[in-house]
């Protein structure tokens, strides 16, 4: 304070950062109050995250364990289920509920894992692309355009089947697949922001170039990059269930939505509800992805964000 | 571009795959997986089969099939059509129906029908195609027996497609809808409805032609897509005897010349169809014609 006195300036007293916390989380709560459905979005998304760490204590049934005997058993909609198995049983005789409440935990850590591999590895070249230019820049996104061009999933594909498939190859797979997204958005505003006066500033005090990349310009960046996330673990978790669906992915008897899916297939007319469960499970959370993708982009845009409080 | 392409499912799929384990019943011998693997090439030293790779490149033949001996362009070639037409009828379906909806949402933001509009095309672009197409056949084709559930022809065409028109669809109406948002605050708009203009003729006429360079863009890059990738779920679900379908085959029998080419086909037609895109930037847009 005794600062700005003596340059004959009052600030405001700087606020507790809690109290900073506090007044985001409450503009953010508004925001989220007019916009239903990114709430009903969020609160999914909550509770499948829930749902997925405590799914030993939620399950009813072990999710591999068969009871041969009680084979595509329906669910408690039609007059022969039975509360065992309230969403009935698949050709194996495994509860499905105990299998979709754990294939859950494939499609969370496949999304979040490739999204955390692929947006680390997309900012940085991004990030470097944009703040150096040159040649640097010209190797950099040269080689991501000729990615954004490559049959993606067909590549997907053969590398998996040579690999072996299985968890973690997927998820490099779907990593070193997608990260051109994040450097193209990173190195785009890190092109406008390296012109702009407060980066030449910094340099102007001699700032090491990572302090200035990584301190004063990535915060300018957070926002757009946690939309593109979200949208990104909504496509990956797709990916992840088209891997699974082909046979390319998780492994039986690994509950994964996607393999159940193929599992499902076979018995189509006779048990339907295979393939109609877990395909309603990976359709609800990608939606409740993309509707919080899209209310993030709107909060994160400050016009948007006074029309929505406006209307509400 | 394709050249890199090219070499990366090469280098790959020389170093690591081994199709002449497959070939072979189990009950063979080692000497006879040796001359096998001899025959097929593998014991030359990698830059000679890169050599001949490259030359047989250029000239479009990537060798014969390793189980079906015929070449691998030829097989490619034969299913492309297959593939070509169902891209093109999933993209018409979608254009047809994901424009007028976003225009739709556009008139009146914030209105019913634009939630409606926003949260149906979200919805079709969540949607997991695989399931989509299995839950078509299972109430179209197996309870309500009007279309056939799998194969090639004019009826089968029907469900594959609208499976795979599902995302584009979403997309499109979401672009136009944006696309539209910002064109119908241009004075241009303002004119036209002061010359008394219907608003049906503003909004599909003047509007929509200047929103159409976005939607243009998605729908090249929409096809692109399902040459990459998206055609092989749906012609596996629907057993459509497309490039898709054929990659699936082959990626799962190491059939090395049949994978490199239908790579090296998807690459092409991304390529050309981003050529294309560019030539009808200047169809619809003089401003990039003259300069």
């Amino acid at each position: 304070m005794h600062r700005s006195r003596d340059v004959g300036l009052t600030l405001a007293p700087a606020a507790a950062p809690w109290e900073v916390v506090w007044t985001r989380l409450a503009s953010l709560w508004r925001t989220l109050r007019v916009d239903k459905f990114a709430l009903a979005g969020l609160v999914y998304l909550l509770l499948l995250m829930v749902v997925a760490v405590l799914a030993d204590y939620i399950a009813p049934h072990d999710p591999t364990f068969q009871t041969l005997g009680k084979r595509l058993t329906p669910g408690l909609w039609s007059s022969k289920g039975a509360l065992t198995f309230p969403l009935g049983t698949d050709h194996l005789g495994r509860d499905l509920l105990s299998r979709l409440i754990f294939g859950s935990r494939v499609s969370i850590v496949v999304g979040l894992s490739t999204v955390a591999i692929a947006g680390t590895l997309g900012t940085l070249l991004g990030l470097m692309a944009g703040y150096y230019r040159g040649t640097i820049d010209d190797l950099i996104m040269r080689w991501a355009d000729i990615q954004m061009a490559f049959p993606g999933l067909l590549l997907a594909l053969s590398i998996l089947a040579l690999f072996g498939a299985s968890l973690q190859n997927m998820v490099l797979v779907l990593a070193l697949n997608n990260w051109m997204w994040y450097a193209r958005l990173t190195r785009g505003v890190m092109l406008s922001l390296r012109e702009s006066p407060f980066v030449e500033a910094a340099r102007a005090l001699g700032m090491h170039d990572r302090r200035i990349i990584f301190k004063h310009c990535f915060p300018s960046l957070a926002s757009p990059l946690i939309t593109l996330g979200t949208l990104e673990v909504a496509r990956m978790i797709l990916s992840e269930a088209s891997l699974s669906f082909l046979g390319f992915g998780v492994q039986p008897p690994t509950p994964a939505w996607g393999l159940m899916l193929a599992e499902g297939r076979g018995y189509l007319p006779i048990a339907p509800w295979m393939v109609t469960l877990a395909g309603l499970c990976i359709g609800s959370t990608v939606l409740a992805l993309n509707l919080v993708a899209t209310w993030l982009r709107s909060i994160s845009d400050p016009y948007q964000r006074y029309k929505l409080l406006q209307s509400g | 571009m394709l050249v890199c392409a090219s070499l990366v499912v090469f280098l790959i799929t020389n170093l690591f795959a081994d199709p002449a384990k497959l070939m072979l019943p189990i009950a063979s011998s080692q000497v006879e997986y040796e001359q096998l693997k001899a025959k097929l090439g593998f014991y030359d030293p990698l830059h000679v089969r890169l050599w001949r790779f490259l030359e047989g490149a250029v000239r479009l033949d990537f060798g014969k099939s390793l189980w079906q001996g015929v070449p691998a362009m030829q097989l490619v070639l034969e299913r492309l059509v297959a593939t070509a037409l169902l891209s093109f009828c999933a993209i018409s379906i979608a254009a047809l129906l994901g424009v007028p909806f976003g225009a739709l949402a556009a008139i009146k933001p914030g209105s019913k029908l634009d939630r409606f509009c926003t949260i149906s095309s979200l919805t079709g672009v969540s949607v997991a195609d695989f399931w989509l197409g299995l839950m078509l056949i299972l109430v179209v084709a197996v309870h309500f027996k009007l279309l056939p559930t799998s194969g090639y022809g004019g009826k089968e065409l029907i469900l594959p497609a609208l499976t795979l028109a599902a995302r584009p669809i979403g997309r499109i109406a979401l672009v136009t809808r944006s696309a539209m948002l910002d064109e119908l605050h241009r004075p241009y708009v303002t004119t036209a409805r002061a010359k008394g203009l219907l608003e049906g003729r503003v909004v599909f006429f003047h509007a929509l032609k200047n929103a159409a360079l976005t939607v243009v863009t998605l729908c090249g890059y929409e096809i692109g897509r399902i040459f990459a990738g998206y055609a092989v779920i749906v012609e596996t679900v629907f057993s459509w005897p497309g490039i898709g379908q054929l990659a699936v085959q082959a990626i799962t029998k190491d059939d090395l010349p049949v994978v490199q080419a239908v790579v090296f086909v998807a690459a092409c037609i991304v390529v050309l169809l981003n050529i294309a895109i560019d030539l009808c930037y200047a169809l619809l847009d003089p401003r990039i014609r003259h300069t």
